[in-house]
């Protein structure tokens, strides 16, 4: 067995097991060790990917090519750059916190866990995946078992959040496979077979019209899931209703999909049509940074609150994609990885509170920090690194987006850069309104009962995501450096 | 130089933030000030080992101090655009650190009595300690990224002091307030930066300030309107440095940040971070003054002086003691801004750099000090208001000596140190602009007259009848008053020139006789009409208040300048465009999505007879669909 098929096997064999357990004990039991066994393959898989990068200089490591259906050229083909590695890494983490955070799951404590270790796999075989077609199921695997964990375990208006979530990515999906095919039918210009391999497209020129034609269409649909305005309308009604530890997942990992596939598919594969549709999704991506910002001030539920914060911040990964160069793409995805660990850290602590005050109202809560500390600090922290605080990987990201967005030197240019970067103040404006109502101020209402405490695997999750945020803020370098020497081949072929 | 010595300097501060931040609970009061001060004093120590080795044993070389640079990559960008961490040691950086350890430590004494018994103590010392770090990381920053970094750093411990007592409103707000303001000027610093590194190529501070080197010979890579893009980078820059140094417009935030406990006052909101926008103005001395014949100088210059008047005035209607403070550090530092801008290069023309130099370090001095003293006197009143003291110095002595001491250096009396300093500044100025020079000299007279108001209103004046005998503050708080005192009467002798100057070479200043006789002569008018109006209650002080009517009343109101940042804020930003936002996701594009898929279920609900299961209407579809497909093939056909 391949290090990377372990990610698809681990993960169905914990399924397994999981289909014997009893109770919610058990449950949790199978599903800490099988996600424990999965960081471990991440951490395992990063060494190895080091060891074996400083010896090979082959685009994508640790190849592996199965004939799936032989008459359309399918294949099972995985392998992975740096890129691939870091998001696996994170999507482990997360996912790995995720059961500590549902310690507590009494609900159908067996069918939660399975759907959410399935989803999880459709997330890890997307990472790996170097076949087109393969991608695309596995981003089905990973889309489909939302509508059961929203709709089954979920909260408030859970059917019509549920509904509306899935029939939106669904509807991205369609798009997606259109763009898809259109891909397919077009790799044979080079004369050879038609094909799904992404390595094998990019050497072949896709015709400039068919580019400009499908380009918008694989865009829009990988996008969608990444909160691209005007179609992000689905995460904060999804995520107020999903049950926290889907929340985090789903816009922890779940949402760095779109990104990826804009990178590794629409953007690597159609050079063209990237260059020839950039300014219009500059425009879309600038507008939701500072649109999903300004929304999230006058927010009063915390769900919604970080659910806009989304897409103001995966807006800051699309526009830097779109700046097309390599420092503004590192940016990209070190911000993939850095909301990923914040947004799920963020989605952990809203449910804590929520858990003990019984309401995600900021306005019915005050003075947090007097009842339960170690939740509010690291509330307060969880902010500060989401405003962009040096010392934490947001500014890392930040930073990075920024100067490569600064390296285009035209008006049109500088005019978005300037409109993106202005972000940072419109954030710390939400941010501080949320610590200040909730976790400063007199104590009301809903803080006054006495409190649990953060309990082990609450305090667990949480170290499992604040660990990261603050490991790559304080040292970047080998983080960014990995996925520079990864970005290097696609800036050759983009430009 | 020993470069370990200098790199622990701000790493004992972080060990020590660390370790009372991670076991808060767990350390008691008397460790964690015991951890606070001990790791202060080895810090101050070594800051004053590096500076006596800097320019006792290093010295000139060649004619000037070196500068002296150690770093290490934290983060590359591209081929030639990366941040570094790492220590850039010459004559400003190493003042800096004196200024700052010292200023530290005494605060950190001083808190170990001010703060007793607060529930928060260990935590109180630990945001004292990652704000020291801070700092120091930004005053030995070697490149525009990493000063932006502790920038962003010192910002951040001061909205954790100023929010210090979290569960009071208004500390809240002025912590938010004081944040998003500063965040708010840190995005034109930001910008800045950018634009300077991508025409540039490089954040080093080395490189760019080089007079010699190209991007001080080539200033304009590109104009924009007119002007060099570098000077464009310059005034961004600029704006970052106001928004910290509370420069007008950017001020609001400062007298708010009275909020917090007064040793953070003292240390963050008049001696240290507030100065960072001067430092950081000197740390570019050069670029400003290079790129386009200082263009962006002249600005830093109006700015200053401006923001000098208009605090002076504020600051003599303001009631809150701590609050006449702040609008008199934020009148300081306008005089540090202005002598800059009007300083030259060379030699003795770098007079106004070196004198803003020189004011920075004695005003952190004495500024401490006041608000220390301040602090000591709020601490036995329970108050922060002038109607609530008066008599005071027959029940706190070394306070009243301490804070007379203090306020005569700030008057600018000869011999303390504020005299020397301000003096060179108004030189400096008057050799380049006098119309400057007036509104300098007028400042220097509402100097005098504000600090002195307080000081008889508190220590003179009415006879308050107090309900706890107010009694002086205990040995911890009195001692760092002392010191501060020693030194606020001594600083002024050193001379400053020597060792600090634009081209780095030193240079003699003297004293300008007749200047100085001005200047002490008009301190010594306002300090009269203080002790005229103040010093013994009379209604001499309302009777001129009612007769300046709505000028008094315009100042007392800080000309309204709180009230148009509510109104821009809250109408425009909050309830325009934020609410607008919020409606139009939720009505717009949500309601969109929400059409499409209710006009699927409707359309749905309307065709959903057609699959009835009767066999008369698919015969009906049938034939119907029959005869249409019929007509259309004739239509065609025929056509």
């Amino acid at each position: 067995m391949d290090i990377l098929s372990l990610f698809i096997v681990v993960p169905l064999l914990t399924v397994l097991v999981l289909l014997t357990a009893r109770s919610l004990k058990q449950a949790r039991m199978i599903a800490l060790i099988g996600t424990l066994v999965q960081v471990a393959m991440s951490v395992n898989l990063l060494f190895a990917y080091l060891r074996e990068r400083a010896v090979s200089d082959e685009l994508m490591l640790f190849t592996r090519d199965l004939v799936w259906f032989r008459d359309f050229n399918i294949h099972y083909s995985v392998g992975v750059d740096g890129i691939s590695v870091a998001l696996l890494m994170l999507t482990a983490l997360v996912v790995l916190a995720g059961v500590f955070i549902s310690w507590k799951m009494e609900e159908l404590p067996k069918e939660f866990f399975i759907s959410l270790i399935v989803l999880s796999t459709g997330v890890y075989g997307f990472f790996i995946s170097l076949d087109l077609f393969l991608m695309f199921v596995f981003f089905e695997i990973a889309v489909i078992p939302m509508f059961l964990l929203i709709g089954i375990w979920g909260s408030g208006p859970r059917e019509y959040a549920a509904m509306k979530l899935t029939l939106m990515l669904m509807g991205a999906s369609a798009v997606l496979l259109v763009g898809i095919l259109g891909i397919y039918f077009n790799s044979g210009a080079g004369g050879g077979p038609l094909t799904f391999n992404i390595l094998e497209i990019a050497e072949v020129q896709i015709p400039v019209e068919a580019q400009k034609l499908f380009f918008p269409l694989t865009f829009i649909g990988f996008a969608v899931i990444g909160a691209l305005f005007p179609f992000h309308t689905w995460s904060p009604d999804g995520h107020a209703s999903a049950p926290t530890a889907v929340s985090m997942l789903h816009a922890g990992v779940l949402m760095k999909l779109g990104g990826y596939g804009v990178f590794r598919v629409a953007m690597y594969l159609m050079p063209e049509g990237t260059l020839h549709w950039s300014w219009f999704f500059i425009v879309l991506a600038t507008f939701g940074v500072i649109y999903g910002a300004f929304a999230a001030i006058r927010q009063t539920d915390l769900k919604y609150i970080n659910a806009y914060s989304s897409v103001s911040h995966l807006g800051l990964v699309l526009f830097a994609l779109l700046m097309l160069n390599k420092t503004a793409w590192n940016g990209a995805i070190i911000q993939s990885l850095s909301h990923g660990f914040m947004t799920a850290l963020f989605f952990a602590l809203i449910g804590m509170i929520y858990e003990r005050t019984h309401t995600r109202d900021v306005t019915k809560l005050g003075g947090l920090l007097k009842v339960i500390p170690f939740i509010s600090a690291t509330y307060v922290i969880a902010g500060l690194a989401s405003l962009g605080l040096p010392g934490f990987s947001g500014f890392v990201a930040e930073m990075n987006i920024f100067v490569g967005a600064f390296q285009h030197p035209e008006i049109p240019y500088r005019i978005a850069s300037i409109f993106a970067v202005s972000a940072i103040v419109v954030t710390a404006v939400y941010i501080l309104r949320v610590v200040g109502m909730m976790l400063m101020g007199p104590l009301k209402e809903n803080s006054i009962t006495p409190m649990e405490k953060a309990t082990w695997y609450e305090k667990t999750g949480i170290l499992l995501m604040l660990l990261p945020i603050i490991g790559i803020g304080v040292a970047p370098l080998w983080l960014s450096e990995m996925i520079l020497e990864s970005i290097q081949p696609f800036i050759q072929g983009v430009l | 130089m020993n470069y370990t010595a200098i790199i622990l300097i701000p790493l004992i501060p972080l060990a020590v933030f660390l370790v009372l931040g991670l076991f808060n609970r767990k350390i008691g009061p008397g460790v964690s000030g015991l951890v606070g001060v001990g790791g202060m004093l080895v810090s101050t120590l070594l800051s004053f080992y590096t500076a006596f080795e800097y320019f006792m044993v290093l010295g000139k070389v060649s004619g000037a101090y070196p500068t002296l640079v150690e770093s290490t990559v934290w983060m590359n960008f591209t081929e030639t655009l990366r941040i570094d961490m790492g220590v850039l040691i010459d004559p400003i950086s190493v003042m800096m650190l004196i200024v700052v350890s010292t200023i530290s430590l005494m605060v950190h004494i001083y808190s170990r009595g001010y703060m007793k018994g607060d529930e928060g103590y260990t935590k109180f010392f630990s945001f004292l300690s990652l704000f020291t770090f801070s700092m120091y990381g930004l005053v030995l920053a070697t490149n525009l990224f990493q000063i932006y970094i502790f920038w962003e750093l010192v910002g951040v411990s001061s909205y954790l002091l100023i929010g210090y007592y979290y569960t009071k409103e208004s500390a809240v707000a002025a912590a938010k307030k004081a944040f998003i303001v500063t965040r708010f000027a840190d995005l034109g610093f930001l910008i800045g930066i950018l634009l300077i590194g991508y025409y540039t190529g490089t954040y080093d501070f080395e490189t760019l300030n080089n007079p010699e080197g190209a991007t001080l010979t080539h200033w304009a890579p590109a104009s924009f309107m007119g002007l060099s893009v570098l000077t464009w980078g310059l005034i961004l820059i600029f704006i970052g440095g106001a928004g910290k140094s509370a420069m007008f417009p950017l001020h609001i935030w400062l007298p708010d940040a009275m909020e917090g406990p007064t040793p953070v006052s003292a240390l963050i909101h008049a001696a240290t971070m507030v100065v960072a926008g001067v430092f950081l103005v000197a740390r570019l001395f050069p670029m400003y003054f290079f790129v386009e014949e200082g263009f962006a100088l002249q600005i830093v210059a109006f700015v200053g002086a401006f923001s000098a008047l208009f605090a002076a005035v504020i600051a003599l209607t303001q009631t809150d003691i701590k609050r006449v403070l702040a609008y008199s550090t934020m009148s300081q530092l306008g005089y540090m801004m202005l002598a800059l801008g009007v300083s030259g290069y060379e030699g003795s023309q770098g007079l106004g750099y070196m004198s803003s130099m020189f004011h920075l370090f004695t005003h952190a001095m004495f500024k401490a000090l006041l608000f220390l003293c301040a602090g000591s006197v709020i601490h036995a009143v329970h108050s922060n208001y002038l109607k609530d003291m008066g008599q005071l110095r027959k029940y706190m002595p070394i306070t009243h000596l301490s804070f007379l001491v203090a306020a005569l250096a700030i008057a600018g009396i000869p011999p303390f140190a504020g005299f020397w300093s301000k003096d060179e500044i108004l030189v400096a100025v008057y050799q380049q602009n006098t119309f400057l020079y007036v509104v300098g000299i007028f400042v220097a007279g509402l100097t005098a007259l504000y600090i002195f108001r307080i000081y008889f209103g508190i220590f003179w004046g009415k006879d308050n009848t107090y309900e706890h005998r107010p009694a002086e503050s205990p040995a911890s708080m009195t001692v760092p008053l002392i010191v501060l005192a020693v030194l606020s009467a001594t600083v002024g002798f050193i001379p400053f020139s020597e060792f600090i100057s634009p081209d780095r070479a030193g240079f003699d200043a003297h004293i300008d006789i007749p200047m100085a006789i001005t200047a002490v002569a008009v301190a010594l008018i306002g300090i009269g009409i203080a002790w005229m109006l103040y010093k013994k209650e009379s209604g001499l002080a309302t009777r001129l208040t009612d007769r300046l009517g709505v000028l008094y009343t315009w100042a007392h109101r800080k000309f309204y300048m709180d009230e148009v940042y509510l109104f821009v804020t809250k109408n425009i930003l909050f309830k325009g465009i934020a609410a607008g936002a919020a409606w139009a996701d939720r009505k717009i594009v949500d309601g969109t999505m929400n059409l499409i898929g209710n006009s699927t279920v409707l359309f749905s609900k309307k065709i959903k007879g057609m699959q009835s299961g009767r066999v008369q209407d698919y015969a009906m579809a049938f034939v119907s669909g029959t005869v249409i497909l019929a007509l259309l093939f004739i239509y065609l056909w025929t056509s």
